[in-house]
């Protein structure tokens, strides 16, 4: 038995799940209802090309890649760390997802409980340490912020697995041949951890990329993010063909940057394979 | 020693940074004022009402369920996918992976959308299936996401030289390769289960005739401002789910020491 | 793996909790029916449901939702059969128009009497066939007196630049654009594109001395005095002031918005008289006092009114005068083409913020 069809439920669920759905999205998108009746039209994907919406799309992107690099800085010495010190158990690993566990919604209206300027508990504290405060509250900085703190548990868990199956016997091997710590780190646990990483930057960049809770929220509604506008579409102007065009640029410009990325993990071997 | 206190340090900071909202969510959950920006004095009125608000208990009661029976059932199905893709040619596994991604690129709202526009075209009406369904599909590649690239650093000859010694395909897979993608099986099924915890925006579109579940309820109070009971509930689940773990894992730890060491 | 199944298989159980309370009595004609109720989150009095189904017999399963589009777009998707829907005046004209709502039977809904005047024929539902109001309020000026001490009486204070980076501006494109068209003299509903674009404009130079587009995030905002003025509705004000004494509400002299959230029956609904049954029995005295009380907005009904406590009563912000409600415009349905036009705007202001 091959072991490939296996994976023929899924396959199965895939196709009716997944590309129908996204069959009826290029339906949206291609289409235009008026007085004739349907007809394809590119109409709504010309609209996409505005620079409102391209601005916005811009900066969504570049949010969802500081927050993603941000994470992968916190995340990787985290994981290295946590594989260190439980090669046994994983209570440790538990504890920093846990949070995600607590209502999403609640834990970003607690960050304007927190961050506030005027009656935020941070900002009382540094007030009373005679400290300058942090006015972030309805700038990008706070929505990067919230990006991180949302995030950041996806990138630790498959980073720390990746890690975690690192053979010893291969270290052992680099150190026998004369590596430092530091050169065995570069040469051998980064590259083997390479898998990992990517899955992480995946499953950071793509949500960060689509949020419209956290701008709205801790950007005070004043930063309109693709995720916004696109949620504007179904909900408040009905224009459900624009809303499905403005997605589909958005999903094949992350392919292509995903394809980008995987150029770099050439055989294929790691992961998420993505192209 | 340096090394051990920065070590300690950082962990120390991260978790100060991922645990403070939730502290001051639990903190609030004792406030004796509806508003948040206001410390009204100690109470445990919340507790006491939220057991008593058929709402609540009703979202807390579908949150639950859908969150396990899909992930559940995503981690079933994912990871006999993820067996199966490994070991399908490049060109294949590369467009099978892209169209799995798909759910998590797209905004929810879209994937809602669509979902809903699928079920109503497909005549299933908006309920605990439709729901339920569309939980799993965005569950899976999660799922996938987490196995696949440890099958990437499997040893390939085990599984063969199980075949060789005479055992069936499904024994083999069953006896060697998935106690090795165990903790990644579990990790795949721990991401579902909090994927489906806290989904919103998709839920609300694939729902209907009263099924709900938290994040719903609590969204819809944005206009009016959100409960006070709501915190406590949180409070609660958060705390059960914390207790729960550290049974498990007091347990996981006996049988570690007994399988041998299988990390998670 | 089993024993998280079963362990978390119990904590479900431990939660739930809820029994099925079927109300059993079956004296009640419509009793053993079962109706679907889409209603605005946290907009209703926590028995009511149960008193309801006490009453009749009748099951309600209620859902709700946090925005008339958001409400739109499920409805319209044929989802689910809604019986009874609470939204507000330019979404039921929109309905209207669209031909989705049933004529109320009023035979059915004698309690529709309590209902006072001022809400009956207005623009949205001119004949009064379709909807029956629940709740009103206006838009308005929310201040802080300890940080603005002159009088406010007009939009006007709001582009003050004396009150940079304190002022809170509402999330919401009619609500918005509402304010800066009246400030310049035109109609909340104006489908004048000159109009509109010298709103936006007005509205985009106010920019650098907003701190928030906000929608509910104003009241904690405003209570814990983050700004010092912010646009909000009557019956959010009326809530806040119980939790800050230095805040006060006013509805500016150019004029504002009048809002009526009302009951209806869209075409879908299975039961038509079991929903009448409780659009009624929402309008019976008790119940309607019950509803007011709880959820803090100013009532429509004659007799709940007058339950309520002199204090909310007279309370200008919650019941204000009959010059100031005459100044006031109810929102009407755009239609498409102005509702694109108004969006793209928003989307344009949104751009151009920070």
């Amino acid at each position: 038995m091959n072991r490939k069809w296996l994976a023929t439920p899924y396959l199965i669920w895939m196709v009716v799940f997944i590309v129908v759905p996204l069959v009826m999205i290029f339906y949206y998108a291609f289409t235009v209802k008026d007085a004739n009746g349907t007809r394809f039209a590119l109409d709504h994907l010309m609209k996409s090309f505005d620079s409102k919406y391209m601005v916005a799309l811009g900066k969504s992107f570049l949010y969802a890649f500081i927050a993603t690099v941000i994470c992968l800085i916190l995340a990787y010495p985290l994981a290295l760390i946590l594989v260190k010190r439980n090669k046994g158990g994983a209570a440790m690993l538990f504890i920093f997802i846990l949070p995600m566990w607590m209502n999403f919604l609640l834990r970003t209206y607690a960050w304007l409980s927190l961050l506030e300027t005027n009656n935020g508990l941070l900002n009382t504290v540094l007030r009373a340490l005679h400290l300058p405060v942090l006015d972030i509250i309805g700038t990008p900085k706070a929505i990067v912020l919230g990006m991180v703190y949302n995030f950041l548990p996806f990138m630790v868990l498959p980073i720390y697995n990746a890690l975690a199956k690192i053979d010893n016997s291969i270290m052992e091997a680099a150190y026998d041949l004369g590596a430092n710590d530091f050169k065995r780190l570069l040469k051998v646990t980064i590259p083997l951890s390479m898998p990992g990483v990517m899955s992480g930057i995946t499953m950071v960049f793509m949500p960060a990329v689509t949020s419209f809770v956290i701008p709205n929220l801790l950007g005070s509604g004043k930063v309109n993010l693709i995720g916004n506008i696109i949620e504007q579409q179904f909900l408040l102007t009905y224009d459900w063909g624009f809303g499905a065009a403005l997605s589909i640029i958005l999903m094949i410009i992350i392919l292509i940057s995903m394809a980008i990325m995987q150029r770099s993990d050439e055989d294929m071997e790691g992961g998420a394979g993505l192209w | 020693m340096v090394k051990k206190g920065i070590e300690r340090l950082y962990l120390g900071l991260i978790m100060l940074f991922l645990y403070a909202p939730i502290l001051t969510l639990i903190v609030f959950s004792f406030n004796d004022s509806k508003s948040r920006a206001k410390w009204g004095g100690f109470t445990l009125k919340w507790y006491k009402n939220m057991l008593n608000d058929p709402m609540i208990s009703k979202s807390l009661y579908y949150t639950l369920l859908i969150a396990l029976l899909a992930s559940v059932i995503a981690t079933i199905i994912g990871t006999l996918a993820a067996i199966g893709i490994h070991v399908m040619k490049k060109k294949t596994k590369s467009v099978i992976l892209n169209v799995t991604y798909l759910p998590v690129l797209n905004a929810d709202i879209v994937t809602g959308i669509a979902f809903m526009l699928f079920f109503v075209a497909i005549g299933l009406k908006l309920g605990f299936t439709s729901m339920l369904i569309a939980h799993i599909t965005f569950n899976i590649p999660y799922v996938i996401l987490s196995i696949l690239p440890k099958l990437s650093s499997l040893n390939k000859y085990t599984y063969e030289a199980a075949l060789d010694l005479g055992a069936y395909p499904m024994q083999a897979i069953w006896k060697v390769i998935i106690p090795e993608i165990m903790p990644n099986i579990i990790t795949g099924f721990l991401l579902a289960f909090t994927l489906s915890l806290d989904d919103f925006v998709i839920s609300y579109f694939t729902t209907g005739g009263g099924v709900t579940n938290l994040s719903i309820t609590i969204y819809t109070m944005t206009r009016r401002g959100i409960k006070p009971e709501i915190n406590a509930v949180s409070t609660v689940l958060f705390l059960s789910i914390l207790i729960l773990l550290l049974i498990i894992n007091k347990r996981t730890d006996r049988n570690t020491k007994k399988l041998g060491g299988i990390n998670i | 793996m089993k024993k998280i199944v079963l362990l978390l298989t119990v904590l479900i159980f431990v939660f739930t909790g809820c029994a099925n309370n079927a109300g059993n009595d079956p004296n009640k004609p419509l009793a053993g029916t079962t109706i679907y109720v889409y209603n605005w989150g946290d907009y209703i009095a926590e028995d009511t449901i149960e008193l309801f189904t006490k009453e009749t017999g009748i099951k309600v399963i209620y859902e709700t939702f946090d925005s008339n589009e958001t409400m739109y777009a499920k409805y319209k998707s044929g989802a689910v059969n809604y019986d009874v829907m609470i939204p507000s005046d330019y979404m039921i004209e929109k309905l209207i128009a669209e031909d989705e709502l049933l004529p109320l039977n009023f035979d059915n809904i004698p309690n529709y009497k309590y209902i006072d005047s001022t809400f009956k024929n207005l623009p949205y539902d001119p004949d009064n066939t379709y909807s029956v109001p629940y709740f009103w309020g206006t838009l308005g000026i929310l201040y802080n007196t300890k940080m603005v001490d002159e009088e406010v009486d007009s939009w006007d204070i709001l582009w003050d630049s004396k009150y940079k980076g304190k002022i809170i501006m509402m999330d919401s494109v009619r609500d918005s654009f509402a304010v800066a068209l009246k400030r310049l003299g035109y109609s909340l509903n104006s489908a004048d594109k000159a109009q509109v674009d010298e709103a936006v404009a007005s509205l985009i130079e106010q920019g650098p001395l907003v701190q928030a587009y906000v929608m509910d995030q104003v009241k904690d905002k405003m209570i814990g005095e983050e700004g010092a003025l912010a646009v909000i509705y009557s019956g959010e004000a009326v809530y806040t002031s119980e939790y800050n004494e230095n805040l006060a509400y006013a509805v500016p002299k150019e004029g504002t918005n009048f809002f009526v959230d009302a009951m209806v029956i869209p075409k879908t609904s299975k039961n038509k008289e079991a929903a009448e049954a409780f659009i009624n029995f929402m309008n019976d005295p008790q119940i309607a006092f019950n509803n007011t009380n709880y959820v803090g907005y100013s009532t429509p009904h004659t007799e709940a009114k007058a339950m309520l406590d002199e204090e909310i009563r007279n309370n200008p912000a919650a019941y204000p005068p009959q010059e100031i409600v005459d100044k006031c415009e109810v929102f009407v349905d755009l239609g498409p083409e102005m509702t694109a036009y108004y969006n793209d705007k928003w989307n344009e202001l949104k751009a151009s913020l920070r």
